[in-house]
């Protein structure tokens, strides 16, 4: 069953991955300026050799005719070369991948564990000063901008207090150069998460079982661990794919803030420049990569809730 | 005939449950709370240019970086401008540009999803799969990527925000006009004989309009965010332009002589922010009942 499942939602990805390299192609050829410009530099008076380089990068053809070629290069890993540097875009995307992943992986786990201890302990002091003190932090923490966050915690923690670096990645301080950033990152994931396992945990403890657990006299950490939680986790589940994309966006964000060397900073970098290549090669990663993340995502959805499978 | 019972029919519907909504409304501390931010940051933002201590955009050479003061209350920035006077002056713009945008994507993609939901079809279809696509990417990657394309500008900005906002509007219309389509009196008012644009107007569109407002809070909420990051990066709102996402650009290099510059658009920012999603959060609780008993 989960098979045929996952073959529809395979069917149902092309469509989107056509669609997520359509719009890279279009958006940058609507782009105002001429990526001949880019190149020639001050050569560009040069008229003959202008329409020379603009045949030579079949920029003269139909746009149509231009995207199926540029979609079959794309096919076989071409993804051209940047026109900064010259080195090949599909080598810096990927080079670049690391320190986004490691961000992302070790906000979730920042998140994961801090948002469910919270909202276990909130949804089981209900309405008592610890819940409302938990409540009140997880409201403001998602209206905060992650970006201005990250400033904050660099004030503090890098320029007042001196304890870790206020920029550069891995290769130059460790892992200590992704703590702030992570923490940055996972204030707004922290936050929802621990809403959402509140309102689970308490939908969860009116439930028969829990008074079936506690009437059996079962310890309450066991009870609201190993029952109520364990039911409210599917939901949690959900709300880790549907906000993958804040998650994403706010590594772009972040990136940017502590400087360090991932997808989202070279995406920016490469819009100061107009390096139009690399910009349609960073959106193209993160777009498939964001889509092939939510398949994951939804499969273990289905395998872990029969009742998805079916519907 | 036809058309009174027509009226009985939506009015009835329409206004037990609007005067019920209200009173829940406000007696709701947090949601008034949030209400309360709404409507002071919409009066900052238009009467704000009568309340400037000083010209937002006025330069002095001679008091640059100061720290707050009884003459500049949050002190000034790098050209010597009045911090306190650019917020005001910046909240005009960041309201501005979010509501507009929200505004135009409400109505477009509620008419779409309204449509798409209510005939159904292979329109449908499409319009979904595009919703599909353009949801597919992370907003901020696809606000950075339009306004690489477009270019930095005020307009630009709010119809890249409306871009990102669109899908949601048609989403939640589409889905709520699926629920409302199969209602006894969507169909007592078809077999009236109501031309379908009345049955549209008059039946499905009164309906929806709850989830839709809801949306619209949270959406202002994200709009404000979402402008504030693309201005903090350079692609949005330009100077000398205040907005409290550009403050925050210029703020990063000079926190440390003046951090009232980083520290107070952040916070107005965030406020605001908090403000819409108390009061969209409020909404959507008292609209839904399964999530009031919690």
């Amino acid at each position: 069953m989960v098979i045929r499942f996952l073959v529809r939602r395979l069917a149902y990805l092309v469509p989107v991955l056509l669609g997520i390299t359509f719009f890279a192609f279009l958006l940058l050829h609507l782009a105002p300026g001429d990526p001949v410009f880019l190149i020639l530099g001050d050569e560009y008076g040069n008229v003959e050799l202008r329409e020379q380089v603009r045949r030579d990068l079949g920029l003269d053809e139909p746009f149509w005719l231009q995207y199926a070629r540029w979609l079959g290069r794309l096919a076989v890993g071409d993804m051209g070369e940047s026109l900064f540097s010259g080195q090949p875009v599909l080598e810096s995307v990927l080079g670049r991948l690391p320190v986004t992943l490691l961000l992302a992986g070790l906000t979730l786990i920042i998140a994961v564990a801090i948002g469910i201890g919270a909202g276990v302990l909130s949804g089981t002091n209900r309405d008592n000063w610890i819940d409302n003190g938990v409540r009140v932090i997880a409201t403001v923490g998602v209206a905060v901008p992650v970006f201005w966050l990250g400033i904050m915690l660099i004030l503090v923690f890098a320029l007042y207090l001196g304890w870790l670096p206020a920029s550069g990645g891995p290769a130059r301080h460790g892992m200590r150069a992704l703590i702030l950033p992570a923490i940055a990152l996972s204030a707004s994931f922290t936050a929802l998460l621990t809403r959402i396992v509140r309102s689970e945990v308490l939908e969860a403890l009116q439930k028969d079982y829990i008074r079936t657990a506690r009437a059996k006299g079962l310890h309450p950490l066991v009870v609201y661990f190993g029952h109520a939680l364990k039911n409210a986790l599917i939901p949690v589940i959900t709300v880790i794919g549907t906000q993958l994309g804040i998650l994403l966006s706010g590594a772009v964000l972040t990136e940017y803030v502590f400087s360090l060397p991932g997808l989202g900073s070279l995406l920016i970098d490469s819009i100061y420049r107009r390096d139009f290549p690399l910009i349609q090669g960073a959106l193209l990663i993160i777009g498939m990569s964001f889509v092939l993340v939510n398949l994951l995502v939804d499969t273990l959805y289905a395998v872990v809730d029969p009742r998805v499978r079916y519907a | 005939m036809s058309a009174n019972a027509q009226r009985v029919v939506g009015a009835a519907h329409v206004n037990s449950s609007r005067s019920r909504a209200v009173r829940a409304l406000l007696g709701n501390r947090v949601t008034i709370l949030g209400l309360v931010i709404v409507v002071a940051a919409l009066l900052l933002a238009l009467v704000g240019p009568f309340l400037n201590p000083f010209d937002p955009n006025d330069v002095n050479p001679l008091g640059r970086l100061q720290g707050p003061s009884a003459k500049h209350w949050l002190g000034t920035d790098q050209f010597g401008r009045d911090i306190l006077s650019r917020i005001i002056s910046g909240a005009a713009v960041s309201l501005g540009v979010s509501v507009s945008a929200v505004a135009a994507a409400m109505v477009l993609g509620v008419s779409l999803g309204t449509l798409a939901g209510y005939f159904g079809g292979l329109i449908d279809d499409i319009l979904m799969r595009i919703v599909d696509i353009v949801m597919a990417f992370p907003y901020i990657v696809l606000a950075i990527a339009l306004a690489a394309a477009l270019g930095p500008s005020t307009s630009n900005v709010v119809l890249i925000i409306a871009i990102i906002r669109l899908p949601m509007f048609a989403r939640v219309s589409r889905g709520a006009v699926l629920a409302i389509r199969e209602n006894d009196f969507v169909s007592a008012a078809r077999a009236l004989g109501s031309p379908q644009w009345r049955v549209i107007l008059r039946h499905i569109l009164p309906n929806s309009l709850t989830s839709i407002v809801v949306v619209a809070a949270l959406s202002i909420a994200a709009a404000i965010n979402t402008e504030a990051a693309i201005s903090f990066l350079g692609l949005g709102i330009s100077p000398p332009q205040a907005s409290w996402g550009n403050m925050l650009a210029d703020a990063q290099n000079y926190i440390l002589t003046v951090p009232s510059l980083g520290i107070a658009p952040g916070v107005v920012i965030s406020v605001t922010v908090l403000g819409f999603q108390l009061f969209g959060d409020g909404l959507r609780d008292l609209l839904d009942p399964r999530l009031r008993a919690r």
